[in-house]
């Protein structure tokens, strides 16, 4: 059979699976019809797609979800549970408004999804779909738009001033078929300020988007925990435009999971604006198969802007790693600071990681580094921990640790960085313990 | 204390004998030196017996009061009293000196099946061990050893000596890269550190650490063996006289 008509078959036998939602307002109809062309036009993306090469996306694409079986987490505590924040729950992909707290703060007005989809409130109808359409081009991002048409569920966030607490996205996951599409809309309001926090499995299959405009001098922060659950699947997008002198700011922290594929489409369109992401992934074959995919794209669009993306990877017993990163630096922006790096630590010679570094430049005068690597523990070191008395896996977890520290030092706020932290230091410990 | 018989070590990946029927006894209180020329094999003895990968023993053994050590992991060695100051002490960037040491500390504790030092006496101890060696806040909270200067580098390993109070001392060319004051710094350091129960096996090309660290024996290293041993005036005769007399008086 011909690439295209598998390709088409394929989103052919998706999309069938899927239902429009309805009694929506014309123009969210709308959007969602835009956005169905818009999958039908690309097709879901197959092995021979370019930015799939190392990924297999079809447990992603097929019409109903790979089971996943219930992980407990009975001996950990919830994540972010020390720190003050504005809990709003889903379970496998709907919103819990009994174990949520109530979406009244001051500094941001907070509603579910469905429901500014039913009213035509200004800033959702300019803000849905429209930055996710923004990022397929020149890149293709298929289960994005998926999700703009057919989500079901979500958040609409807009900071009007500084944000009281963290708002803090619970995904708990009860149904072990569960195929949960989730689309989050924040808008960040000049000057404003606000701090998402996710954290959880969502679903046997989750696909999320999530919608980020940043005005001028608007702060957004977003941390996220991708737990130990071993066989969840999830794809998820952040989409993202940054206004002048604003500051975007992503950190993401995984562990375990069968297939994760996290795209990041930054644009920066304002002068001055600050953007960084980091991740760090700890996968472990040995606990289900392993697949984490960092997929990232930096246009910088205006003068004078900074970004980073710093993300590392530690892998054993057959773990795959996949990092794609671009920055895209286009005619007029000058004195573009850009720099991106991605490590990868091989625990063993079973695991694997592939780079993709890629730099774009179109101005003459930026600054643009990038850096790709990938080790093995060193053994002087270990020897040197080892020699002071520090057992050989008690050593190797703290060089773990000291290696995913550049990414885990992104997060600006001490207390999230802390609870990140502690959290991969339990992990590791229990795996000691094993 | 430290007793080696006979050591016969090569190298792991090539056939290369570096030593070649070591013998040697440390007494608990003592103060030991190894001196000789490059490529005796002082630095491999330190390894071997601190159980660094890349070498073989083919022949002999090393007890430590009684107890093999070669069958020992490193980690087992140093929980059981014995230290290396390195040569060359190693930058992990990431880890932080404070985390290192009580993570090193307590460890041996608990190999020991002593309970953890609680963090609070710790902070106290370390505060208190570091002033005397001039080593500041700020060198305490630097990940290990990354932008320390060659003088810091080998306090910080004295430091860590000091915290871990380990029965057998061994110092790896502990006076290369230091300047005078540093010299003078980290001597004072271990001979603070001497005790009744503790010995020290202090390896050095140069007779200069020897004025600030006294020795009781001083042995020569020439080609894998010790060829002579003596009291301090042997470091002397080095000194004054270069290897090349004594090594041609032994042969």
């Amino acid at each position: 059979m011909a690439l295209a008509q598998v390709k088409q078959n394929t989103t052919d036998a998706r999309l069938d699976a899927l239902t429009l939602p309805e009694g929506e307002a014309g123009w969210a109809a709308e959007a969602r019809a835009d956005a169905l062309t818009r999958v039908r036009g690309m097709g879901l993306p197959g092995r021979r797609d370019e930015y799939w090469k190392f990924t297999n996306p079809e447990s992603l694409t097929q019409p109903v979800a790979p089971r996943a079986a219930i992980f407990k987490y009975e001996d950990e505590a919830p994540a972010f549970d020390q720190i003050e924040r504005l809990r709003i729950v889903f379970v496998d992909g709907v919103f819990d408004p009994a174990q949520s707290d109530d979406l009244a703060m001051d500094g941001v007005e907070i509603t579910r999804l469905s429901d500014a989809m039913a009213k035509d409130i200004h800033w959702v109808r300019d803000l849905y779909g429209v930055l996710e359409t923004r990022g397929q081009t020149p890149v293709a991002r298929p289960l994005a738009a998926l999700n703009t048409a057919f989500a079901t569920d979500g958040i609409a966030i807009r900071a009007t001033g500084k944000a009281a607490k963290p708002i803090h996205l619970i995904y708990l996951h009860e149904d072990e078929t569960s195929d949960a599409i989730l689309h989050h809309l924040v808008k960040v309001e000049e000057g404003a300020e606000v701090t998402v926090l996710e954290s959880g499995p969502a679903a046997a299959r989750f696909n999320k988007c999530m919608e980020v405009e940043v005005a001028d001098t608007g702060r957004f922060h977003h941390v996220r925990t991708q737990g130990r659950d071993h066989e969840r699947r999830a794809a998820t997008h952040v989409f993202s435009r940054l206004g002048q002198e604003s500051t975007y700011k992503s950190f993401t922290l995984t562990a375990n999971g069968v297939m994760t594929r996290n795209e990041h489409v930054i644009e920066m369109t304002g002068d001055d604006a600050v953007a960084h992401v980091a991740g760090a992934a700890m996968g472990d074959g040995a606990s289900g198969d392993f697949h984490h995919d960092d997929t990232v794209f930096i246009t910088h669009d205006a003068q004078r802007c900074e970004s980073r993306q710093v993300f590392k990877k530690v892998l054993r017993n057959g773990a795959e790693g996949v990092f794609q990163g671009k920055i895209l630096v286009k005619p007029d922006a000058q004195k573009t600071d850009g720099y991106q790096i991605s490590q990868a630590l091989l625990l063993d010679e079973d695991s694997s990681f592939q780079g993709k570094p890629e730099l774009e430049i179109y101005a003459d005068d930026v600054q643009c580094s990038h850096g790709s690597t990938t080790g093995a523990i060193d053994d002087t070191a270990l020897f040197y921990l080892r020699s002071r008395g520090v057992p050989e896996s008690r050593a190797t977890d703290l060089l773990v640790l000291a290696f995913l520290a550049e990414a885990i030092e992104e997060i600006e706020d001490e207390r999230l960085q802390d609870d990140i932290r502690t959290r991969l230091e339990n992990w590791l410990e229990r795996r000691r313990q094993g | 204390m430290l007793e080696i018989k006979n050591l016969h070590v090569k190298l792991e990946d090539e056939d290369k004998q570096i030593l070649k029927g070591v013998d040697l006894t440390v007494e608990a209180g003592k103060v030991h030196a190894i001196m000789g020329p490059n490529g005796s094999g002082k630095s491999t003895l330190s390894y071997v017996l601190s159980g660094r990968d890349g070498y073989e023993v083919t022949e002999g053994e090393a007890t430590l009061d009684g107890e093999d050590i070669l069958e020992m992991e490193p980690e087992e060695r140093a929980a059981a009293g014995l230290f290396l100051a390195f040569q060359y002490p190693v930058e992990i960037p990431g880890v932080g000196n404070m985390t290192f040491l009580r993570t090193a500390l307590n460890a041996q504790r608990k190999a020991r099946g002593e309970d953890e030092i609680s963090a609070g006496d710790f902070l106290k101890l370390v505060r208190e061990k570091a002033k005397t060696l001039k080593i500041d806040a700020d060198m305490l909270k630097r990940p290990v050893n990354v932008g320390f200067s060659g003088g810091e580098k080998k306090r910080n390993e004295i430091l860590q000596m000091a915290m871990l109070e380990p029965s057998m001392c061994i110092l790896d060319e502990t006076d290369s890269g230091l300047d005078v004051d540093a010299m003078k710094l980290v001597s004072e350091g271990v001979n603070a550190l001497r005790d009744e129960g503790r010995a020290f096996l202090v390896i050095t090309h140069y007779q200069r650490l020897l004025d600030h660290i006294k020795p009781d024996v001083v042995h020569i290293m020439a080609d894998g063996r010790i060829v002579k041993t003596g009291g301090p005036e042997l470091a002397l005769e080095v000194e004054n006289n270069g290897y090349a007399d004594i090594l041609g008086e032994v042969a």
